[in-house]
């Protein structure tokens, strides 16, 4: 167990210490102004000088993420529910859902933040946007993959739409639930920057914005692993719950 | 619970081709049936079709039940895949059909038919858990938990190995006896071990085929029985021989 938790943690070091080494080299090599690139050293001291700064902003980006992740996820849930429920739903929402997966939800962020202005809002529904399409329709396909032989002994017991839907097509739509997860664990935190690119008083993106403007490229930097931190530890968090309920769920 | 005999008869169509010209067939009430037959004859598509399941091929005819009450609400099915949901227990594999009507599920007698079917002591086991033919064994407990009429048998045994098979077929002989069993397998020895009538089913139509006078399950080893899986599997190459002409 132990053993297997040291071997895990060097296996992300290795790259992360690689990584490190080669922006070492390259800063001491090239010369390149610590403006254009500063090395881990002066972007480590940022970290520390400015770690209630960036912790703030964490936060809130955080908190963003969290709201919006947990309203698209909801929201995607419930649309695959009822469209894998209603066969007049599925007429009626599948060609729209469609239409609307053509339009790139990134590309919205700054119609949203003009309707919806600079604060907290506009963050959430654009996370909540971005995550609710790959949800909504990697669930909605495994729900309607029912296998043949589970058809049929649903048909044969005489189940209805309810309890087929609930006992047979939701545990068997797990694994496209988890694959929606690891989507929106990718898209969210991309949505995050994007929002707070176009426009935010607070938050990671809004950080790195404002440091750059004042050549604090550093403190740029720093702010960059921040964020990376936050993607990072959500996708760990949805890794392991795709493992626990895939192992719990028996499938894989 | 009265086990009726079933009335099929008419002719099998699918995908604009013409699979059993013609065929009267009656299934008699609380006995085995065995259908033999090449691969692609349409012995499935019958079984769907007696069953009211979803079905490629459409039956110009008619199926009924002796006592001309509806067949497929007393209809129970096993295939040769055990179709056991891989996230629930043993337990939980029997009692699905119930707990799908609503109805609420009875744990003691789930587990009184899992230690008919030798599985005591597996009852919170899953299917990954358990081996080819000790998930047909809880397939087959989920068929008795049912306690349907009317038993519909699509190759339930091929996919396991001859001992498994042979105590299998062993188990249900004994635990659906009564009862209506179609039993569809493409083994001569296990149509002559376990059934009360057979027939072969081919392009044109059905063929009987006689069995020993003795009643199933029949010894394997027993003289009779081994004449009798001779004949039955010369029939059968006759049958395939008249086909590819
Ligand atoms: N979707 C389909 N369209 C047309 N023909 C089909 C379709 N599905 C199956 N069939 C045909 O129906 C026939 C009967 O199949 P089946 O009942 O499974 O045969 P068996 O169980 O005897 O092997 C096969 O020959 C197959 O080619
Ligand atoms: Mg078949």
């Amino acid at each position: 167990m132990i053993a297997r938790a040291a071997r895990g943690l060097w296996r992300a070091a290795v790259p992360v210490l690689v990584t490190l080494a080669v922006w070492q080299a390259v800063v001491s090599l090239s010369g390149v102004p610590r403006f254009i690139l500063p090395g881990p050293g002066l972007v480590a001291q940022s970290l520390w000088d400015n770690a209630a700064l960036i912790w703030q902003n964490t936060l809130w980006s955080a908190s963003n993420l969290g709201l919006g992740l947990v309203i698209g996820i909801a929201l995607g849930v419930e649309t695959a529910l009822l469209l894998a429920l209603s066969r007049r739903a599925r007429w009626l929402l599948r060609p729209m859902l469609v239409l609307a997966q053509a339009i790139p939800a990134f590309a919205l962020a700054p119609v949203i933040t003009l309707w919806l202005g600079y604060g907290m809002p506009s963050k959430i529904v654009t996370i909540a946007l971005v995550t609710y399409f790959p949800i909504a329709s990697a669930l909605f396909d495994r729900l309607m993959s029912l296998p043949a032989g589970l058809s049929d002994l649903s048909r044969l017991s005489g189940a209805g739409r309810w309890r087929e839907t609930l006992l047979l097509r939701l545990p068997h739509a797990v694994p496209g639930l988890l694959s929606g997860l690891r989507l929106a664990a990718v898209y969210g935190p991309l949505a995050v920057l994007i929002g707070e690119w176009v426009g935010a008083s607070q938050g990671l993106g809004h950080l790195m914005l404002m440091s750059n403007g004042r050549g604090q490229t550093a403190l740029m930097f720093a702010a960059l692993i921040a964020l990376s931190g936050l993607s990072l530890s959500l996708w760990i968090a949805v890794e392991a719950l795709s493992r626990w309920s895939e192992k719990r769920l028996s499938f894989a | 619970m009265i086990a009726p005999a079933i009335h099929m008869a008419g002719s099998l169509h699918a995908g604009g081709r013409c699979l059993i010209e013609a065929f009267d067939l009656t299934l008699p009430a609380g006995r085995w049936s065995a259908l033999l037959g090449a691969s692609g004859v349409g012995k499935t598509s019958l079984l769907r079709l007696i069953a009211a399941l979803p079905c490629a091929a459409r039956l110009d005819g008619r199926i009924t039940a002796q006592d001309n009450a509806a067949i497929a609400p007393r209809v129970a099915m096993m295939a040769q895949d055990d179709q056991l949901l891989p996230w629930a227990t043993a337990r939980d594999n029997v009692t699905i059909c119930a707990r799908l009507r609503g109805e609420r599920p009875q744990p003691d007698r789930a587990a009184a038919l899992l230690a008919d079917v030798g599985l005591a002591g597996h009852e919170t086991r899953k299917p990954s858990q358990l081996s080819a033919g000790q998930r047909q064994r809880v397939a087959l407990a989920r068929t008795l938990y049912e306690d349907r009429a009317i038993v519909l048998l699509d190759e339930p045994f091929s996919a396991l190995d001859a001992m498994t098979r042979h105590t299998m077929q062993d188990l249900a002989a004994g635990l659906l006896s009564g009862r209506t069993v179609v039993l569809i397998t493409h083994d001569p020895a296990e149509a002559i071990r376990l059934a009360d009538s057979a027939w072969i089913v081919t392009r044109t139509g059905v063929d009987p085929c006689p069995l020993p006078p003795t009643a199933p399950p029949r010894a394997p080893e027993a003289a009779t029985t081994l004449t009798a899986q001779a004949a039955l599997l010369q029939r059968m190459r006759l049958h395939l021989a008249s086909e590819a002409a």
